[in-house]
């Protein structure tokens, strides 16, 4: 499959900042791309280059093959959806929603049903004439995404387009958002530092580390395989082992045990983190690794217990479903986890 | 006993500023000759007066198109600089803001004799033209400062959006930025046409006889013959100011609902 959107080591600075390093990154046509990254990893940087409103230091940006790195930004036909929703505040909802089709030339006739219609599919039809700041911010948010589809343009672009809603309102965006890209067969580049809102959104996610990419891949890859210390702390919570290989598929660890790892490929002698999921840490003796703990604490959290547990100088957590045997400060556990379900990479 | 103190203070100071504006007024409605009181009898033959004399009303003619003229030039150039102080990439903008806010703070004695000086080098002494020019260079600060603010508060993010909807930056100007500053266009421009209307010094240096305004007119009629009608056209400029001050408000409130969001 060819890329659609592709970017070719590109690189922003600003003056001795530089925010984007040396970045490739292809996006499939009709693919839901989330960038996920902690403040200041210029995201927003990245989708103002595609936007046209910043130029790239260095690389190319290109569109469906042809490089748009020379176009303005009301010549790349992307819209796009700013987290403060940017709406009109002179104009009627409606007249914010025929906006770009009245800079496109459509006829006023052919531009009124357009835009009811529009209004409709998202529930808003019925405050067409109202002033946006007469609007909720889930209402205004829906005009804002509403306004950029209304063209049909072939990319949507959206800066943390939820940040400002409350929980209940950004779960059912967040579904409106999926629905229309599935029904829309939209490309969507979605930025947002929310990792649940990454993780249930996303055909892939790409994520930011200092303006390079620490990992990009589905939201199971990234969850089950982190490639590095930044991406399996960052998305998640994890427990990291540091240890030296000893041979392929062992690694001892620097509290004197030596566990079973997949097959990494590392050197033996190589210093290693292996990062192994909360949940994966099992109780019942199963998988071909084990680690004796004391449970320091145990907290109550709804659905599930959190455990804190030591092992030697290491500290670690575990998840423990409700109904499972219980389990009290104190004790001593005989922990157990599957090689399989270990990520091994570079201390 | 501070309310109390302070309510005192705020009227005191109220009537310090209002007391010289009521202790004309009614003397425009004097049936004397003379400008003082007590008042003999009420009628309007100052108005009359005011309309019907040659050089009272041709003064008044003359502030009109100064006024107007000197409003649009002023207009158009502050707008153009307010919009020009806010684009990225100028080089040294406080230092331009501070010279084009300079003529607010250089004594007009100072402007009159450089602005005599220059018109007369480029021929428009005593015109029309030259009045308009100099009042314009008065009025330029206050249409810059009252546009500047306007732009202020337009969120950049806005104009972004409506580029990227499809607008090319002339229509982004006319259909986001230009409608959203439109109140501070208008404030500025009723700031322009007010201190146009009571400018002295400026005119007395660079007006001909023939360019006499009413502020001009009334300092000198009031140095020659104290007449009454120098009462009644201050009751004129002060109700025309005053116009110009509720339109102001008016357009502010009326487009502050649609702007605040
Ligand atoms: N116009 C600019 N001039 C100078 N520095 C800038 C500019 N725009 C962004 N930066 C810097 O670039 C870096 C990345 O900014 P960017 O806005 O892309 O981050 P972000 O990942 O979107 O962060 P956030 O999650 O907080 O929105 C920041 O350190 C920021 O200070
Ligand atoms: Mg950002």
């Amino acid at each position: 499959m060819t890329a659609f959107i592709e970017l070719r080591d590109v690189s922003k600075t600003f003056g001795q900042v530089t925010v984007v390093e040396g970045l490739n990154l292809e996006v499939r046509k009709g693919e839901f791309l989330s960038l996920l990254g902690p403040s200041g990893s210029g995201k927003t940087t990245i989708l103002m280059m595609l936007a046209g409103f910043e130029g790239a230091t260095s690389g190319d940006i290109l569109l469906d093959g042809e490089k748009i790195d020379h176009l303005p930004p009301y010549r790349r036909g992307m819209g796009v959806v700013f987290q403060n929703y940017a709406l009109f505040p002179h104009m009627s909802v409606a007249e914010n929603v025929a906006f770009p089709l009245e800079m496109r030339g459509v006829p006023k006739s052919e531009t009124r049903p357009r835009v009811k219609a529009a209004l409709d599919r998202v529930q808003l039809g019925h405050l067409a004439d109202r002033r946006p700041d007469q609007l909720s911010g889930g209402q205004q948010q829906r005009v804002a995404l509403t306004r950029a589809l209304v063209y049909e343009p072939k990319v949507i672009l959206m800066d943390e387009p939820l940040g400002a809603l409350d929980k209940k309102l950004r779960e059912e965006m967040q579904l409106e958002i999926r629905e229309l890209h599935r029904r829309l067969g939209l490309t969507i580049i979605f930025v947002t530092h929310d990792q649940s809102e990454a993780l249930t959104m996303s055909d892939r996610i790409a994520i930011f580390d200092a303006g390079k990419i620490a990992q990009i891949g589905t939201a199971g890859e990234v969850y089950d395989r982190p490639q590095n210390r930044f991406v399996a702390e960052f998305i998640g919570e994890t427990n990291l082992l540091d240890g030296v290989v000893k041979e392929p598929a062992a690694v001892e660890l620097a509290i004197a045990t030596t566990i079973v790892a997949p097959d990494h490929g590392y050197a033996a002698g190589s210093r290693v983190s292996v990062s192994i999921r909360p949940e994966r840490l099992r109780f019942d003796g199963s998988g071909e690794n084990r680690l004796e703990a004391t449970i320091s604490d145990v907290v109550y959290q709804g659905d599930h217990l959190r455990l804190h547990l030591d092992a030697g100088t290491l500290s670690l957590v575990a998840r423990l479903e409700r109904g499972a045997a219980e389990r009290h400060p104190g004790e001593t556990v005989t922990l157990s986890f599957a090689a399989a379900d270990c990520s091994v990479f570079p201390a | 006993m501070l309310r109390v103190a302070q309510a005192i203070f705020g009227v005191a100071a109220a009537l310090f500023l209002i007391l010289p504006i009521v202790a004309i007024l009614p003397l425009a409605f004097t049936s004397s000759i003379f400008l003082n009181y007590p008042i003999p009898g009420y009628s309007l033959r100052w108005f009359n007066e005011l309309g019907q004399i040659a050089h009272w009303r041709n003064s008044i003619v003359n502030s009109l198109i100064i006024g107007s003229g000197a409003t649009v030039l002023s207009v158009v150039l502050g707008t153009l600089a307010a919009l020009g102080l806010r684009g990225r990439g100028i080089p040294f903008p406080n230092l331009l803001r501070t010279i084009f806010l300079l003529p607010m703070v250089v004594p007009a004695v100072v402007l009159g004799v450089g602005l005599q000086i220059s018109l007369a080098q480029i021929g428009l002494a005593s015109s029309y033209l030259g009045v308009i020019f100099s009042h314009a260079v008065l009025c330029v600060p206050f249409v810059i400062v009252s546009v500047s603010t306007a732009l202020q508060g337009i969120n950049p993010t806005v104009e972004r959006a409506a580029a990227s909807l499809g607008a090319s930056p002339t229509r982004v100007f006319r259909r986001v930025t230009m409608p959203l500053a439109m109140p501070g266009i208008v404030t500025g421009a009723v700031f322009a046409f007010a201190t146009s209307l009571d400018e002295v010094v400026l005119t007395l240096f660079v007006a001909g006889p023939n360019q006499r305004t009413l502020a001009r007119q009334m300092f000198s009629s009031i140095r020659e013959n104290i007449s009454p009608a120098v009462a009644a056209a201050a009751l004129l400029l002060i109700v025309g100011t005053l116009l110009l001050a509720l339109l102001a408000a008016y357009t502010r409130r009326r487009t502050a609902k649609t702007v605040e969001a």
